[in-house]
């Protein structure tokens, strides 16, 4: 695999003024393909029937993976999977490995709460609880212990400033979340997520449930997360995939079962993808 | 063309005519209910007092008030909804949240309060004597009209509860657990929270039904119509004591009258501040830091 830098990462690294990322973690640079999620043989079975069949991926620290393929591929329940979300679906079996830093999370003795922790989620549909800006971010914080005022008003600033809606709610944090608009919302989806200081971000078409302005804003605050973050992102816009993402793994339904049939840099996938559907598939002559 | 104008024509005569039932059926059960109440302020209305409210029924109740029934009658409810509220409101929790739909354990509790809602109060009257006034030892008590009561509001209290839970969005329990919030946090955070109008509607039913009850009560709180001096005093609940003067006392109409305008009007408050207080709840939550 490639090992030099991606040059839209280096960019992506530099942050602008109006978002206040704070200092970079130090860490292996984005690129140096460090596996933080290794997936092994990974099936997913609903009530018997298939949705993913047999994936071996790894997902390298500090990057942007792209999970592009058509609809019903198993992209989301890839995603699930990742943060046990889908144990909250009773006919879901899985079989195969998940390691995340090397240890087992579908071990019986996995603190889910806690590796729920340390791997955010954002959802395709913004997703704010019917509670004050403020409430939102600090529900769950005091679930994870962290209830000392001044602690939370400053994790408060700093994750509404990382998403770059600071500005435009400071002055309000008590008024309802409901009543942002659809890009606000998504952002304070993901500053909630950050908020407990996650190590990788899933996010399940965070842009499109939202209008193009507010989808573009949300897609540059992405690239900035990069880096800082272990990103694995669903997404049908392949140009979005494209600009942001760092790897792509394309996934294909192959009797009825999801199936992941390339994984590499996003350039190769886009670019010279070794397989014909994905190559069909990007070109936009399939899916 | 001329074709379709006549079609659109026609088509608008029949909206016009079906809304113009719908207007007359509303209207309809609307009078009703103000044939309803007009003939209660009509019959009773100047027999309404202070007096009336607050003083001790005399000469089987065609004088004097209806202070110790009142009395009687909120006790009953508050025994009855004290005992009913937690039980229903946990196994509400249960069913939707804790058991997958199509366990057979779910299905069974289901099944068993479908049953219960359906059985007369009659039949709950007989139990809860048999059961609470002889073999527990409560006597002709507002304590035992209270909990057989609470045995018959539990149907209507964990299906309107359940059915609440289960309104609210899944994605408020997915993103609740994508943070890592345990499953007890997420329900008493977010998904009792954001059910409180059912569950107030619910209660409301519930309220509803155990103030009118009569048949339940005949047996279990007695109708003693003397202040009570504890919970293990007989107490004549309001919907008995109308019972009661309309039927057994000659002469009595006015009073009862008067009497049941009385549990109109308190129905009618109960409805409002339970509304009030899902509203507020809401508010409350949103607001709050």
């Amino acid at each position: 695999m490639n090992a030099t830098p991606d040059n839209s990462l280096q960019n992506s690294c530099n942050c602008d003024d109006a978002y206040t990322l704070g200092p970079l973690q130090v860490g292996p640079p984005c690129c140096d393909p460090q596996p933080v999620i290794q997936v092994e043989n990974l099936s997913l079975q609903y009530g018997g029937k298939t949705a993913l069949e047999k994936v071996t991926l790894d997902i390298y620290r500090g990057c942007i993976t792209a999970l592009i393929g058509p609809s019903g591929c198993g992209k989301t329940s890839f995603l699930s999977a990742i943060n046990r979300l889908i144990d909250l679906i009773p006919t879901c079996q899985i079989s195969g490995h998940i390691r995340v830093d090397g240890e087992d999370i579908y071990d019986p003795g996995t603190n889910v709460q806690a590796l729920r922790r340390k791997i955010g989620m954002v959802f395709q549909k913004p997703t704010p609880f019917p509670l004050s800006i403020r409430r939102n971010i600090t529900l769950p914080l005091r679930e994870h212990g962290i209830t000392q005022r001044h602690k939370v008003e400053a994790i408060i600033e700093q994750v509404l400033r990382d998403v770059g809606l600071w500005d435009e709610v400071c002055d309000r944090l008590d008024t309802a979340a409901l009543s942002l608009s659809g890009g606000q919302q998504q952002r304070l989806c993901i500053a909630r997520a950050l908020a407990l200081n996650p190590e990788i971000l899933l996010m399940d078409e965070p842009c499109s449930a939202l209008d193009p302005i507010a989808s573009g804003v949300v897609e540059d605050l992405i690239s900035r997360l990069s880096g800082r973050y272990t990103i694995v992102i669903v997404t049908h816009n392949l140009a979005q995939a494209r600009r942001i993402a760092n790897y792509a793994a394309f996934f294909w339904i192959k009797e009825r079962a999801g199936q992941l049939v390339e994984f590499g840099h996003c350039r190769h996938i886009f670019e010279s993808p070794t397989h014909e559907l994905t190559a069909a598939y990007v070109n936009g002559s399939r899916g | 063309m001329l074709e379709v104008i006549t079609m659109d024509k026609w088509q608008s005569y029949r909206d016009r005519f079906i809304q113009l039932l719908i207007y007359c059926l509303v209207l309809l059960v609307s009078a009703v209910f103000v044939w309803i109440l007009f003939d209660l302020i009509k019959g009773g209305w100047s027999h309404l007092s202070w007096e009336f409210l607050t003083q001790s029924p005399f000469d089987a109740g065609r004088s004097g008030g209806i202070g110790p029934i009142l009395i009687s009658t909120l006790l009953i409810l508050l025994v009855a909804l004290i005992t009913a509220l937690p039980l229903a409101w946990t196994t509400a929790a249960l069913l939707a949240e804790y058991v997958p739909v199509t366990s057979q354990f779910g299905k069974t509790i289901r099944f068993s309060l479908q049953v219960l809602a359906g059985v007369p109060s009659i039949v709950f009257g007989l139990f809860g004597n048999a059961f609470f006034s002889i073999y527990l030892g409560l006597g002709f008590s507002i304590l035992s009209g209270g909990l057989t009561l609470a045995c018959m509001l539990l149907p209507i209290l964990v299906s309107t509860a359940e059915a609440g839970l289960r309104a609210v969005p899944q994605s408020y329990r997915l993103s609740a657990a994508a943070l890592g919030m345990s499953r007890t946090a997420t329900l008493i955070q977010l998904l009792l929270p954001a059910a409180a109008p059912t569950l107030a509607a619910g209660l409301l039913l519930g309220i509803g039904r155990a103030v009118a009850e009569t048949a339940a009560l005949l047996f279990t709180s007695g109708y003693v119509d003397r202040m009570p001096d504890s919970l293990l005093d007989s107490g004549r609940a309001l919907a008995l004591h109308i019972f009661d003067l309309a039927m057994n006392v000659p002469g009595g109409d006015t009073p009862a009258y008067a009497s049941a305008l009385v549990l109109v009007v308190l129905l009618l408050c109960i409805n409002i501040l339970a509304m009030k207080l899902a509203y507020g709840l809401q508010r409350r939550r949103i607001m709050s830091l």
